[in-house]
């Protein structure tokens, strides 16, 4: 038997390989393109808008984002861990009506009833992440089936109750001023009010990261949507992490839906439908695969705000908003696109 | 007397209801030595192994981990025992970093309760000098496993069952489905394990990369034994020559020249491909895959 070994790479040659590496290793952050894609965006509405980039513009764009941010979070936390979850936009609606409906029908406090509506939201997302982890049916087909009965539910138990399809007067409920500092206060700066969700955001996104990239969990995640034969192989416990995604969807709906209902005070059945489809596009526009084990929380965030940014700058730039899907599948399919290249890129066997 | 062997099998047999898929087999695993198990498809090789790493339990005969008779419960049980498998899918995520899949499941923290955090520059400074241990000189440890050779990627399998306490390391095919340069590379770090102390089970088809490597052979054929020799007591050509089974591969001949035409003159070519070869390969090179039986 002979082995025929690589001569020992020289000095000179080793440090090229390690420029084309740097330069690779940028390529290969998987939120690099959403983080040039939001810069280009940025100048763009800049120029045509100088209200865009004025600190009440930036507050008006960074409404909408941190939302659909909160929820791209953990969407992309689903999805790098191999799973969609379609019923995550209805679930916010559901979450707002169930506190919604326990204070102002049912007299609750609201305390408790956000607690109630919190445990009912991470119930949904054990539900999923049972059913999928179980049963071995594609996620797609399995939050489908939840997206449809949730949104069923919202709409007849809501009727049923207060006999019309929305529920107000929050601000009527004893204790409402204890809750609002926490989900709806707004931060001034320089004259200008920011609303306290985008604080919420930072903080999830910034959690979402660390638990990403710095934890055993976060390791599991990818591991589990790369390969989840291997990871069990090795010991990764793939179900408890695919349920605990799930739950951590169902935590940031909760979330969301009641940063709305404190926010608005009132709630409509109707609440967060086909938004689901939105903080999926946030997540691939971020870097997520769709085949999962790859991808970005921080990419997801950059997502969502490319979202809030030209959901308010097609305004601000005098644009009719009529136009704005059409911007936002055109991103989808670049987006998507690039990815491709990317993993590609990314699998080559040469370096 | 000296230690005990690291595994031991005497006349273990094992049937799967009416199908006897072990029969009478004996061998043994000593410390840093690599015993190579060779048979063809449906011979038995997967069997055997899955007793060895608990997957199965045998139904007669004897199974003795270092002196000490055992019936393994579950591969967990194997693994605390320190019998690793590395299985040909090798168990890694091919998105994933090289030091990321080296401790994937076993991952090192560092903090506590909800801080826990993993010890990235630990992780990455142990996986960086254990594959130096092997042999591999990565220059980068953050690279996608799936950048990696398909030899390199089982290398690193091996490393990390090496790293995490394995005093047996059973590999099952390691180089079938590789090129014959990467297939060199594996027979080398199978060496090196042996090198470092390990006892290891090499399972092939292959008498031509059993040979070099291997301090012990034992032939399965149709789940029963064919011989468990030390290497002194085999050359490579009988090696060869039992693992061809040479009858066999006249018949074959045979019934290819009654065909007639370019059949008779595949079965000349087989001759000549056998008698370079060994017949496994030339069954090999006619996609003729043994008795094709499987439990």
């Amino acid at each position: 038997m002979t082995t025929t070994l690589p001569p020992p790479p020289t000095a000179a040659a080793d440090e090229r390989v390690a420029q084309i590496s740097l330069v690779r290793r940028l390529v290969l952050r998987p939120e690099i393109g959403s983080l040039i894609g939001a810069a280009v965006l940025f100048i763009l509405f800049a120029i045509l808008s100088s209200n865009f980039y004025s600190l009440a513009g930036i507050s008006n764009w960074l409404d909408p984002a941190s939302l659909f941010g909160i929820m791209a979070v953990a969407v992309a936390l689903l999805m790098i861990g191999g799973h969609f979850d379609l019923s995550a936009g209805v679930l916010t609606g559901t979450a707002g009506l169930a506190t919604a409906i326990m204070t102002t029908q049912w007299g609750l406090n609201i305390w408790v009833a956000l607690l109630v509506s919190l445990a009912i939201c991470l119930g949904v997302g054990f539900a999923n992440g049972y059913l999928v982890t179980r049963t071995g049916l594609p996620s797609f087909i399995i939050t489908l089936a939840m997206f449809l009965m949730l949104q069923g539910l919202n709409l007849a138990v809501t009727k049923l109750i207060t006999g019309t399809v929305s529920v107000g007067g929050m601000a009527t409920v004893p204790y409402y001023d204890t809750v609002r500092p926490i989900f709806a206060a707004k931060i001034n700066i320089f004259g200008v009010d920011f609303k306290i969700q985008i604080v919420w955001w930072i903080v999830v996104t910034a959690i979402g990261a660390w638990v990403l990239s710095r934890t055993r969990f976060g390791n599991w995640t990818f591991a589990t949507g790369g390969d989840p034969v291997a990871a069990r192989n090795v010991g990764v416990p793939a179900k408890r992490t695919t349920i605990t995604l799930f739950m951590t969807v169902g935590a940031c709906a909760w979330l969301v839906g009641t940063l709305k209902l404190i926010e608005q005070t009132s709630v409509q059945t109707s609440q967060g439908f086909g938004e689901e489809l939105i903080y999926i596009v946030a997540a691939v526009i971020g870097g997520c695969l769709l085949t999962g084990g790859y991808g970005s929380v921080i990419g997801a965030s950059i997502g969502a705000l490319i979202f809030g940014m030209t959901n308010q700058g097609i305004v601000y730039a005098g644009l009719d908003s009529d136009w704005f899907k059409f911007f936002l599948g055109a991103m989808l399919l670049l987006a998507v696109l690039a990815n491709q290249v990317v993993r590609r890129y990314a699998e080559q066997t040469k370096r | 007397m000296s230690a005990p062997p690291l595994l031991e099998i005497e006349r273990v047999s094992k049937f799967f209801g009416s199908v006897i898929a072990l029969q009478d087999i004996s061998t043994k695993v000593e410390a840093a030595a690599v015993t190579c198990v060779l048979g063809d498809n449906g011979a038995g090789k997967s069997t055997l192994i899955k007793i060895f790493s608990g997957v199965h339990q045998h139904d007669a005969g004897e199974f003795r981990v270092e002196g000490e008779p055992v019936r393994l419960s579950s591969p967990r049980e194997a693994l605390d025992r320190g019998i690793a498998t590395v299985y040909q899918d090798l168990a890694v995520v091919r998105l994933m970093p090289v030091w990321r899949n080296f401790f994937l499941g076993s991952e090192i923290t560092k903090g506590k309760g909800p801080f826990a955090r993993l010890d990235v520059e630990a992780m990455r400074k142990i996986t960086k000098s254990e594959l130096l241990a092997m042999g591999i000189d990565l220059r980068d440890v953050d690279q996608p496993i799936g950048t990696l050779s398909g030899g390199e990627r089982q290398c690193v399998a091996i490393a990390r069952a090496v790293y995490f306490g394995a005093k047996v390391l059973i590999l099952d095919e390691p180089t079938a489905a590789l090129g014959v340069k990467q297939a060199g590379v594996v027979l080398k770090y199978i060496i090196q394990a042996r090198e470092r102390g390990l006892g290891v089970v090499f399972i092939t088809h292959n008498p031509h990369h059993a040979y070099p490597v291997g301090d012990r052979f034992m032939l399965l054929k149709r789940g029963r034994s064919l011989g468990d020799f030390a290497k002194d007591e085999i050359t490579r050509e009988e090696l060869t020559a039992l693992m061809a089974g040479g009858a066999e591969l006249e018949e074959l001949s045979h019934e290819l020249e009654r065909g007639g035409g370019a059949a008779a003159a595949a079965a000349h070519e087989l001759e000549a491909v056998g008698a370079q070869l060994g017949a496994s390969a030339a069954e090999e090179h006619l996609g003729l895959s043994g008795e094709g039986q499987e439990k």
